[in-house]
C-alpha cells in the first residue's frame, strides 16, 4: 500500500534527561569570492561558501553523500596565489583567500572538461553535464567523431601502458557493451565518466561491500568487478546504491532501462510519492517515482538522516510485489 | 565487509611465494593498514614467481591480506609490469621512448616481433613475449630492454645496449633453463646468464655491471674531473665531482670500502651537530631538491621535525622514470651505502624511526644493492635499534615499483607503498603534515639525498659556495641522446648546456643539436641558439624552463623531432593514473592531435588543431590533479613556440 507524505508529527513528550552540552561554537572564516565577502564555518569547503552566496558552481563526481574525490575537476576555481586552479569541492577555505570562479582560466577549464568528456563517452543521459555544457558553450565535437576504441569487450582486458590507436581523424571512445548480467540492473559503461562514486557508493562511503573498484589505468581506467567476473560472481549485494549515485546513467536500474529503450520512459508523466519502507524496522525513507499508476523506480532522498539516501536490495527493487496483485492493476 | 571470494586455487609456487613475503612491522601502523602494505610487495611475489597473476594467487592474496578481490584486482591491474592476463614466464620490455628511438630501438622491437610475435601474444609454441615499454633508464648505453623471467633471482634483469641477437639469446637462455628446471624451477642468476646472452658490453657497462671491481678499463682510472660516470676518460673542465665522487671507486658491495673512502662520516658529524643543527645546516647551505620542484629540503625536514604527530617517515624517491634520467639509478649501483647513510641522517633530524626507498621495478641492479647495503648496515649496527651507538633507531625498507611513471609523484608513492594504486592525492595537505600513511613525511629525490651527506661533510657555507647564490651544490645532468660520450655528469650550477655538452664530447656528428630537451618529458624544448642558457633554478626559471630531472637529451641536427613529440605524448597518455579528466582523456587528445599534426593530416586546418593544442594544454596545466597532467604538454609546447615544429603545416 502506498502512505501519502504526512506533515512531520509533533514530537512527542520524552522522559527527562540530561541536558546535551550545546556544540562547541565553530570559528568563522572570512573570505572573498569573485569580489564578495563570506563568512562561514572553518572546515567548509570553497564550494559550501560559493553555495551560500548562491554562485552556482558546477559538479560532476561530488554528492552530498560522498566524500569528495575531486577527480571531475569542473568544479575548479581561481585562488589568489595559487599556481594552478584548485577542486573548490574539497579545498576548505581559509582566512583571507580571495576565489574567482568565473574567470577566463575558470571557464576555459571547465569548457574543456566537459568537451573532454563528450568526446569519449556518450552524455545523453546525464542531464546536469549537458546543462553545464551549454552553460560553458562545450562542444560534443570538438576533437572529432567519437570512435570505438578497441573491439567491444577490449577494454576489460587493457594492458596498462599500452595504447591502442584509432584511425586517423577520430577521437577514441569508450567502447562497451552494454554489461547485462542480473535482473536488477544494467552496466553501459560507454556513458561513465569515470567519477568514482558507484565506488565510493560500494565501500567505504555507504556499502562497505567493495564489489567494484577501479580497475587499469590511464584512459583504460575502468569500474570492475576482480578480473572483471559478472555481478553475480562478485561480491555484490544488489542494493543499487551505486545506481543511486551514477550522474550519467552509466549504471540503471533494468526496469528504468528497459522503459528508456523502448522509449516509454516519461519524467513528466512521473509523480513520487514519500513513504517509508515496509521491509524491516529501520524505517528507511522511500520515494516512489509512479509512471501511469505503476512504480517504476524507488530511491531514497540525500537529505534523509536515516538512509542518506542509501537503501538495501529489498527497498530498492522489492517493489514489484506491489503491483502483481491477483487480476493485475 | 563480506569476503567473496573466487573459488579459484592458487598454485604451491604461488602459496610459497606469499609465504616468502616477508611482515613487516611499521611504527604507529597496524591491522588492515598494516596488511594492506604488503599487496605490493605480494603481487610483485606472485608476478615473480609465475610471470603473472593468476586467479589463484590473486585469490590467496586476499584471503591473507583480508583485502577484496576487487580491490585487489584494481591494485594489480595498474602496474605495467604487472599481468592480469596469462603470460608466458619470460616476458621482454624493450624501451622506445625518446633517446631509444634515436639509438635503434624501432629495429630492435621489429626482430623481437618476427621472433615473439605480436606484443603481449605469442604464437604457439613460443614460451616468451614481449612489450614496448617507457623510459628504461639506460639511456646512456641504449637502445635498452629488460627481461622479466618468471622464477629467477633476480627477477629480471637490463640488457644495454641490447641488439637483437644478444637478447634474442638470453631469452632462449631463460626460456631453455626454465624448461629444464621444470615451469616451477629455479632460473640461473644473471652472473651465469649474461655472458650467454652477450649482453654486457665491456666497457660501456663497466661500472655497473654486476662484476667488482670492473675487469679493466676506465672505471678504476677515471678522473672525477667532471667526467662521465662509467665512460671514457674524463673531459675538460672544472673537476667538481663530489656526489659522483665515490661511483666507479668504491666496491658498492662492501660496506668496508664505503668507510674507507669517507664512508659515514657524514652521520658522525650529524649526531655531533643533534638534530637541531642538521636541520639548521642544511637550511643555511639552500640545499634545494633535485627531483623537480626544487623545494628547500631544509625547510621541509623541519617542518617534518616539528610535527607534533607521530611516528614520522622519511622516503627516499628512486622511482627515477623521466624519460632521459638515469643518475639515480647510477648513484644506486655504484654508492648504495651513500643513500642508506643519508636517509639515516634523514631519520635521524627529522625524527622518524624507519624509511623507505622506493626504487622503480626497472632498475633491479640498484634494487639488489641497496638491499645489500642495507642488510650489511644492519648487521654491522648502522640500522637498527641503536644507529652506531648513537642512540637513535632507524631502519630502512626497500620497496620496488612495478611500472608506473606517475608513482614518482610523492603522494602516489605514498599510495603505492600502502597497498593502494598510485593515484596521487590533492595537496593540500603536503607530506610534511600528512604523508605515508598520514603521518608527517620528508620525501626526497635520491640525489637530493647525496648532496645531504656533501653538506654535512663540507659544512654548510662551503657547500653554498658552491653553484650560484640561489642554486647551491652541484647538479648531475643525465646526457644522452645525439653526443659522443652519454653519461652522468656532475657539474656546478651555472654551467652553459653548450659546456655540458662539450664535456660529454660534443654532438656525435660535431654539427650544432637541433634542440636539447631538458628535464626529461615532462621538461622544455630549447634551439640551438639558446645553447648558452645557463643552468641553475633561477636562470632556467627566468626563461621559463625548469632543470627538472636534471635530464638533458641532445638531438642531432637531422633529428624527426615530430616523431620524438609524438613519442613524449604516447609517455603521458600510457602512464597518465586516470585519475582526473583534464589528464585522462587531455594526454589522448594531445596524442591524437599530435599525431595528426606529424601525419600532415589535420582534423580541420593545422591552425584550428594548434589552438586545440593550446586549450587541451590549458587544462592539464590548470586543473590535473598532480604534476604529471600539469606538465604533459610542457614538451610539445616548447617544441611549437621555441622550435616552430609544425609552422605551415607538419614538418
Amino acid at each position: 500500500m502506498i502512505v501519502e507524505a504526512q506533515p512531520a508529527p509533533q514530537p512527542p513528550l520524552r522522559p527527562p534527561h540530561p541536558r546535551i552540552p550545546e556544540p562547541p561554537r565553530r570559528v568563522q572564516v572570512s573570505l572573498q569570492i569573485d569580489g564578495r565577502h563570506v563568512a562561514v564555518d572553518e572546515g567548509s569547503t570553497i564550494l559550501d561558501a560559493c553555495r551560500s552566496l548562491g554562485i552556482d558552481t558546477p559538479t560532476l563526481c561530488w554528492a552530498p553523500n560522498l566524500t569528495p574525490v575531486n577527480v571531475c575537476r569542473v568544479c575548479v576555481v581561481e585562488v589568489e596565489g595559487s599556481r594552478a586552479l584548485v577542486p573548490s569541492c574539497s579545498r576548505p577555505v581559509s582566512d583571507g583567500m580571495v576565489v574567482f570562479t568565473d574567470s577566463e582560466r575558470v571557464r576555459l577549464s571547465r569548457r574543456m572538461v566537459l568537451e573532454l568528456l563528450m568526446s569519449s563517452v556518450d552524455v545523453s543521459r546525464a542531464p546536469d553535464l549537458l546543462a553545464y555544457a551549454e552553460r560553458y558553450h562545450a562542444r560534443s565535437d570538438a576533437f572529432g567523431a567519437r570512435t570505438p576504441y578497441g573491439e567491444p569487450g577490449s577494454r576489460d582486458l587493457a594492458r596498462p601502458g599500452q595504447s591502442r590507436s584509432v584511425p586517423a581523424g577520430a577521437a577514441a571512445a569508450i567502447v562497451g557493451p552494454v554489461k547485462v548480467d542480473n535482473e536488477l540492473y544494467v552496466r553501459d559503461y560507454e556513458r561513465c565518466i569515470l567519477c568514482y562514486r558507484c565506488v565510493e557508493a560500494c565501500g567505504e562511503d555507504a556499502q562497505n561491500t567493495f564489489a567494484i573498484a577501479v580497475a587499469g589505468r590511464g584512459f583504460d581506467a575502468r569500474i570492475s568487478t576482480e578480473l572483471a567476473v559478472s555481478l553475480p560472481e562478485s561480491a555484490c549485494v544488489y542494493c543499487g546504491n551505486c545506481v543511486a549515485v551514477c550522474p550519467t546513467g552509466a549504471l540503471m536500474a533494468a526496469s528504468e532501462y528497459s522503459m528508456r529503450e523502448a522509449g516509454t520512459w516519461d519524467e513528466s508523466r512521473q509523480s513520487a510519492t514519500e513513504t517509508i519502507c515496509t521491509y524491516c524496522g529501520v524505517g528507511c525513507p522511500l520515494v516512489l517515482h509512479v509512471q501511469d499508476s505503476r512504480i517504476v523506480k524507488a530511491t531514497s532522498p540525500v537529505d534523509s538522516p536515516v538512509t542518506h539516501g542509501n537503501l538495501c536490495i529489498k527497498g530498492r527493487f522489492g517493489f514489484e510485489f506491489v503491483q502483481a496483485l491477483p487480476g493485475g492493476r | 565487509m563480506d569476503m567473496h571470494l573466487m573459488k579459484a586455487q592458487p598454485s604451491d609456487i604461488e602459496r610459497a611465494a606469499l609465504d616468502a613475503v616477508e611482515a613487516l612491522e611499521i611504527p604507529g601502523v597496524s591491522g588492515a593498514e598494516l596488511r594492506r602494505s604488503l599487496v605490493l610487495p605480494a603481487l610483485h611475489a606472485l608476478n615473480d614467481a609465475v610471470g603473472w597473476i593468476t586467479p589463484g594467487g590473486l585469490e590467496e592474496l586476499c584471503e591473507r591480506l583480508d583485502i577484496a578481490p576487487a580491490v585487489a584486482y584494481g591494485v594489480a591491474s595498474f602496474y605495467g609490469l604487472f599481468s592480469t592476463q596469462p603470460l608466458p614466464g619470460v616476458a621482454v620490455h624493450v624501451c622506445d621512448d625518446v633517446v631509444c628511438a634515436t639509438l635503434g630501438s624501432e629495429t630492435l622491437c621489429q626482430e623481437i616481433e618476427e621472433a615473439l610475435g605480436p606484443e603481449g601474444s605469442p604464437p604457439d609454441g613460443v614460451a616468451a613475449t614481449w612489450f614496448r615499454s617507457p623510459c628504461l633508464g639506460q639511456c646512456d648505453r641504449g637502445p635498452a630492454a629488460l627481461v622479466a623471467v618468471a622464477g629467477s633471482d633476480p627477477p629480471c634483469r637490463s640488457h644495454a645496449p641490447a641488439e637483437p641477437a644478444g637478447l634474442l639469446g638470453a631469452v632462449r637462455v631463460a626460456v631453455s633453463s626454465r624448461e629444464t628446471h621444470g615451469v616451477a624451477g629455479p632460473v640461473p642468476a644473471r652472473r651465469e646468464v649474461a655472458p650467454v646472452a652477450g649482453s654486457v658490453i665491456p666497457g660501456a657497462a663497466e661500472l655497473t655491471s654486476e662484476a667488482w671491481p670492473p675487469a679493466a678499463g676506465p672505471a678504476g682510472t677515471a678522473s672525477p674531473a667532471a667526467g662521465p660516470a662509467g665512460t671514457g676518460p674524463p673531459a675538460a673542465g672544472p673537476p667538481v665531482a663530489r656526489i659522483i665522487a665515490r661511483v666507479g671507486r668504491v666496491d658498492p658491495g662492501s660496506l668496508d670500502s664505503y668507510r674507507a673512502q669517507g664512508g659515514y662520516a657524514a652521520l658522525r658529524r650529524a649526531v655531533w651537530l643533534g638534530p637541531g643543527g642538521v636541520l639548521a645546516e642544511l637550511e643555511r647551505s639552500r640545499l634545494l631538491g633535485r627531483g623537480g620542484a626544487a623545494f628547500p629540503t631544509g625547510a621541509k625536514w623541519a617542518a617534518v621535525a616539528r610535527e607534533p604527530a607521530r611516528p614520522h617517515f622519511v622516503v627516499a624517491n628512486a622511482d627515477e622514470s623521466e624519460p632521459g634520467t638515469f643518475k639515480d639509478r647510477l648513484l644506486m649501483e655504484g654508492d648504495p651505502f651513500a643513500l642508506v647513510e643519508a636517509l639515516t641522517i634523514a631519520g635521524y633530524a627529522t625524527g622518524s624511526e624507519l624509511g623507505f626507498v622506493y626504487v622503480r621495478g626497472e632498475y633491479p641492479l640498484a634494487t639488489a644493492r641497496l638491499e645489500d647495503a642495507i642488510g650489511q648496515a644492519r648487521a654491522r649496527g648502522l640500522l637498527g635499534g641503536d644507529v652506531g651507538g648513537h642512540g637513535f633507531a632507524f631502519d630502512i625498507h626497500v620497496r620496488r615499483g612495478a611500472g608506473a611513471y606517475v608513482c614518482g609523484e610523492e603522494t602516489a608513492l605514498f599510495n603505492s607503498i600502502e597497498g593502494f594504486r598510485g593515484e596521487p592525492r590533492n595537496k593540500p595537505p603536503y607530506p610534511t603534515t600528512v604523508g605515508l600513511f598520514d603521518k608527517p613525511t620528508a620525501v626526497n629525490n635520491v640525489e637530493t639525498l647525496c648532496n645531504v651527506l656533501q653538506v654535512i661533510a663540507l659544512g654548510a657555507e662551503a657547500y653554498a659556495d658552491i653553484g650560484t647564490q640561489t642554486s647551491s651544490g652541484t647538479r648531475l645532468f643525465c646526457v644522452s641522446g645525439a653526443v659522443s660520450r652519454p653519461g652522468v655528469y656532475e657539474e656546478p650550477f651555472g654551467v652553459t648546456v653548450a659546456e655540458v655538452i662539450d664535456h660529454a664530447g660534443g654532438t656525435s656528428d660535431g654539427q650544432a643539436p637541433r634542440a636539447v630537451l631538458l628535464g626529461g618529458a615532462a621538461g622544455a624544448f630549447i634551439g640551438p641558439e639558446d645553447l648558452d642558457q645557463r643552468l641553475s633554478f633561477e636562470s632556467a626559471r627566468h626563461a621559463g624552463l625548469s632543470l627538472g630531472s636534471g635530464a638533458l637529451i641532445v638531438f642531432g641536427h637531422d633529428a624527426d623531432l615530430p616523431s620524438a613529440l609524438v613519442r613524449i605524448a604516447r609517455f603521458f597518455r600510457d602512464e597518465s593514473c586516470g585519475q582526473c579528466v583534464p589528464c585522462r582523456v587531455g594526454t589522448v587528445r594531445q596524442h591524437e592531435l599530435l599525431e595528426r599534426l606529424a601525419q600532415g593530416a589535420p582534423l580541420g586546418s593545422s591552425e584550428a588543431d594548434l589552438v586545440r593544442l593550446d586549450e587541451i594544454a590549458a587544462v592539464m596545466r590548470d586543473a590535473s590533479i598532480c604534476g604529471l597532467g600539469q606538465a604533459a604538454a610542457s614538451a610539445a609546447g616548447s617544441a611549437l613556440a621555441r622550435l616552430g615544429v609544425f609552422d605551415g603545416g607538419s614538418t
